[in-house]
């Protein structure tokens, strides 16, 4: 039984900043991290390892330095770590991402008698469409299970799952047959913390690199070309200006009524 | 019965054997440990050794210590007597008799009263134990039962003594009267006639209370008097919070996950304690409630040792687990997280054992192999790792504190001085304050000094005393490596963790940084006449100061702060109950800063509530952690009129106004 956990190489979005001047993301400079979200998939897919003995595949699209990613989910345990890496898979969008994805999983179908589960972050941070998993789900023709924060029941020989999933107020409670792919939220588990042996291993261990050659996509599905939405515009929303009322650290009482008045005054404050 | 010297001489053969076979049970078990060179300036090391092991300056910082300091000078005294005991029981012949009797007469006399001394001290020893212990459980059979031996040892000199004496007429009995006073009043109660009788079981008892002893010894806590000398011979030079390098290669293991991984001067130690108490006496751990005790965790290391010696020597596994809760022979891992690293047991430790860094091992193992730690911590290691302090707040964010003023970047050649700002100086608001101050203070005695600003890293100082050395291990070399290509050789640091690190830490890593405090360097300034001082800094009120264990303890700064708030107020700063060496811990060393306290009293409250007993107007720290956990604490005893100032916001006060 194999389980794959999709992770993205993103930027550190606490520290972009966007130029001012041509509105895009200043990316120089700006270290990576692997987008919050799939770091619950990829824990998820190890405690499923832990305790049915699956094979965990992790598997990224992205440049060459994405590398690192998956130099991470090593450390964290995974048995297979690859990255689908090509120039004609860049400038891609949230469809051409997904038949890339999509490929690599189906390509690793026959490899291993059986494909489980896909887990992926619910959406990664820089782009925030969510569309990802659900489109890789769709190509493979997978149920799928979005905003999952817990795995009720899991019985692969009957290949069924059960899955709880967090909706605004409420949970969900969806079975569903197998295979799956998942798209989970930080409530699902807590991330482990690599231990250092196997930081060593995996600084030692290959990643796998698959370019279109081994996947062999039609260029009209991938990259720009296979692509319908695109960016035109990242901008800043300006920001009201502030003031500073009195001087909190002297006078905190004072400023505190100072604070009341003003909200009174603009009718913000629900009396 | 007569002294029979045949049985005498079978008894301590047997006694003998059964000591050597014990020390080698022991001692033997020192080669488990890992290898560690501990014979650098072997000078230096006899006087320590005379100092602290002969002339026990340490174990005489406490009152009890005088008790103590006699029993064991009693012993150094004693051996004359015991060694006479012993070769004359074997060979008759041998006797001190035999000296002349201008240095024989003389002798009697001090072991006489020496004997009478140790009597009298051993007494005093067992009252106290029984009536007002050092800790309740330190009333064992052990302890009775080694100080009762001690005194049967003493009647029965005496009893020996005045047996003789008894039997003794005209010119002996003057000379014994004169020479042997204690023996000859216990004289007084025998008749001449019983005199052989309670010589002989007076001998008797003497024998066999030293075989007991001799059989004893290296099997309980008493072991301590073939240990602490060595021990002290033996003691670390290094500051106490600079724990060794690992080296990060595959074979590796790392940290301490079971007792073989300790070197052998740390399992050493744990044969060297003998549970006196004053490092749990000084442990703010232990003080306010938490699981973990220094003692204990020395305690725990040796019955560890003993219990899975056997197996490990025939290169098997541990049969009892080092972390855990297993009872005796393990140390749980809420008491492994409860250090704050202030070192407070090692300064009290009179035969310098070293306990914190056994602790910090421990933790690396529980970080580094078994990726197990408070949740709390998950945060702060990927904070540190991602973005290289500990909020996780983006590197850019470290030039906010100075928008509105002008600072330069760190120039070599143009800025003397590298103003190493610190994760505190930062970004936490508060800490910010003194940040400005001191760039002020500094622009006014007109140094030149730039800082880094968004280049600036975390130096790691948390991540070090969590045992997540991996992740110090890199940010130790990022930073060497940017100091040296900035060209740094001068730095201000405003925080103690951050001066030992880069002062004590990185030294490890082939630098040696000019670091300096700003409390000391505030002070020089105003004493060289750079820095003028307006007006002094009066309406602080009543100010005392609290010693920061990383300034203190770990580095031996108390002057300094106190001699900048006194330049500054004109009265030197009220002293709180325990201060200087004997300071009491913040409760935020040792990464604690970043981990909830849910355990008993938290310490910071402890220590607010200590300071306020000097009924102060202003609480002054010079580290940025303490400045926080007194104004949280403050605020949590409702004592919100006392203001907490740091020493470079009281110098601003009074230069600045």
């Amino acid at each position: 039984m194999l389980i794959v956990a999709c992770i993205k190489q993103v930027p550190d979005t606490t520290q972009v900043q966007i130029d001012p001047v041509t509105n895009t993301l200043v990316r120089d400079g700006i270290p990576f991290i692997v987008n919050p979200y799939d770091t619950h998939a990829l824990e998820e897919s190890l405690r499923l390892k832990d305790r049915f003995g699956c094979t965990v595949a992790a598997i990224s699209m992205g440049p060459p330095n994405a590398e690192a990613t998956l130099k991470k989910a090593l450390a964290l345990g995974v048995d297979r770590a690859i990255l689908l890496s090509d120039r004609v898979f860049g400038g891609a969008d949230t469809l051409a991402t997904s038949n890339v994805l999509a490929a690599a999983i189906r390509k690793l179908h026959t490899e291993y008698d059986n494909v489980g589960l896909v887990l992926c972050g619910k959406q990664t941070i820089d782009g925030d469409t969510a569309q990802v998993g659900p489109g890789i789900a769709s190509r493979l023709g997978y149920q799928q299970l979005t905003l999952v924060d817990k795995i009720v029941d899991l019985d692969f020989s009957a290949g069924r799952i059960r899955v709880s999933r967090k909706l605004e107020g409420r949970h969900e409670i969806v079975e569903a047959p197998l295979p799956a792919m998942l798209t989970v939220v930080r409530e699902l588990n807590r991330p482990r913390y690599p231990k250092v042996p196997m930081r060593l291993a995996a600084a030692a261990a290959p990643v796998e690199v698959w370019n279109n050659q081994v996947l062999n996509l039609e260029e009209q599905s991938i990259g720009l070309k296979g692509s319908p939405t695109w960016v035109s515009k990242i901008f800043s929303p300006e920001r009201a200006t502030g003031e500073i009322l009195g001087d909190g650290y002297a006078d905190p009482d004072g400023t505190a009524k100072l604070l009341i008045e003003k909200l009174l005054a603009k009718d913000m404050l629900p009396l | 019965m007569a002294p029979n010297h045949t049985i005498f001489t079978m008894l301590l053969a047997a006694s003998l054997v059964i000591f050597a076979i014990s020390c080698w049970r022991r001692f033997s078990l020192l080669s488990l440990g890992r290898p560690e060179d501990r014979t650098d300036d072997p000078g230096r090391r006899i006087g320590e050794m005379l100092r602290y092991a002969f002339l026990q300056q340490r174990v005489l910082a406490k009152p009890f210590g005088l008790n103590h300091f006699v029993i064991f000078w009693s012993f150094l005294v004693l051996a004359i007597a015991n060694g006479e005991f012993l070769l004359h029981g074997v060979f008759p012949g041998i006797s001190l008799a035999r000296l002349p009797d201008g240095i024989y007469f003389p002798l009697l006399l001090v072991l006489d009263i020496v004997s009478l001394l140790a009597l009298a001290a051993v007494t005093i020893a067992a009252a106290r134990r029984t009536i007002a212990p050092p800790y309740p459980e330190a009333r064992t059979f052990e302890a009775y039962f080694i100080l009762s031996l001690i005194a049967i040892l003493m009647l029965a000199y005496f009893g020996i003594n005045a047996g003789k004496i008894a039997a003794m007429t005209g010119g002996t009995l003057n000379v014994a009267l004169t020479w042997m006073p204690v023996s000859s009043r216990v004289a007084m109660f025998v008749l001449p006639a019983e005199g052989r009788y309670v010589h002989d079981i007076s001998w008797w008892s003497h024998a066999f209370a030293l075989f007991a002893f001799i059989c004893f010894l290296p099997n309980s806590k008493h072991m301590h008097i073939l240990t602490a000398i060595p021990n002290c011979f033996l003691r670390r030079f290094e500051k106490p919070n600079t724990l060794p390098m690992e080296e990060f290669t595959p074979e590796n293991t790392f940290g301490v996950g079971r007792v073989d991984r300790y070197t052998w001067k740390d399992l050493l130690d744990s044969f060297s304690c003998t549970e006196c108490g004053r490092c749990q006496l000084a442990c703010p751990a232990s003080i306010t409630g938490k699981p973990l005790n220094p003692r204990g965790v020395i305690h725990d290391i040796k019955v560890n040792l003993l219990e899975n010696g056997p197996s490990l020597k025939l290169g098997g596994t541990p049969l009892k687990s080092l972390i855990g809760q297993n009872g005796e022979g393990s140390v749980c891992e809420e008491a492994i997280w409860s250090c704050t690293t202030c070192g407070a047991c090692m300064q009290a430790c009179p035969v310098f054992i070293e306990q914190m860094p056994k602790i910090v091992q421990l933790r690396r193992h529980l970080v580094e192999t078994e990726a197990t730690f408070p949740e709390e911590l998950l945060n702060l290691f990927e904070n540190m790792e991602g973005r290289s302090n500990p909020w996780g707040i983006a590197p850019s964010e470290r030039t906010k504190w100075y928008s509105q003023m002008q600072v330069r970047p760190f120039e070599k050649g143009v800025t003397d001085y590298l103003f190493y700002v610190g994760c505190a100086g930062s970004f936490d608001s508060r800490n910010k304050q003194v940040t400005v101050a001191l760039a002020l203070l500094l622009d006014k005695a007109g140094l030149t000094w730039g800082v880094l600003g968004k280049d600036e890293k975390c130096c790691g100082d948390s991540v070090r005393r969590l045992g997540n050395e991996y992740v110090f291990d890199r940010m130790a070399r990022e930073n060497v490596t940017l100091f040296r290509d900035r060209g740094v050789k001068k730095v201000i640091v405003q925080c103690p963790h951050c001066f030992s690190t880069l002062k004590n830490d990185y030294r490890q890593y082939g630098i040696e940084l000019d670091v300096i405090h700003h409390s000391e360097l505030l002070r020089n300034l105003v004493q060289d006449g750079r820095l003028a001082l307006n007006g002094t800094a009066g309406d602080l009120g009543v100010l005392a100061y609290h010693d920061s264990c990383y300034l203190g303890r770990h580095n031996d700064i108390y002057d300094a702060p106190r001699q900048a708030l006194e330049l500054a107020t004109g009265t030197p700063p009220v002293e709180m109950g325990r201060n200087r060496e004997n300071a009491f811990c913040c409760g935020a060393g040792g990464g604690r800063m970043w981990m909830e306290e849910h355990t008993g009293e938290r310490i910071n409250i402890t220590r607010v509530k200590e300071a306020l007993e000097q009924r102060p107007d202003t609480i002054c720290t010079a580290c940025p952690y303490c400045l926080t956990m007194f104004e949280d604490g403050l605020k949590d005893v409702r004592a919100e009129t006392v203001t907490v100032r740091d020493v470079a916001e009281v110098m601003a006060e009074a230069a600045l106004r």
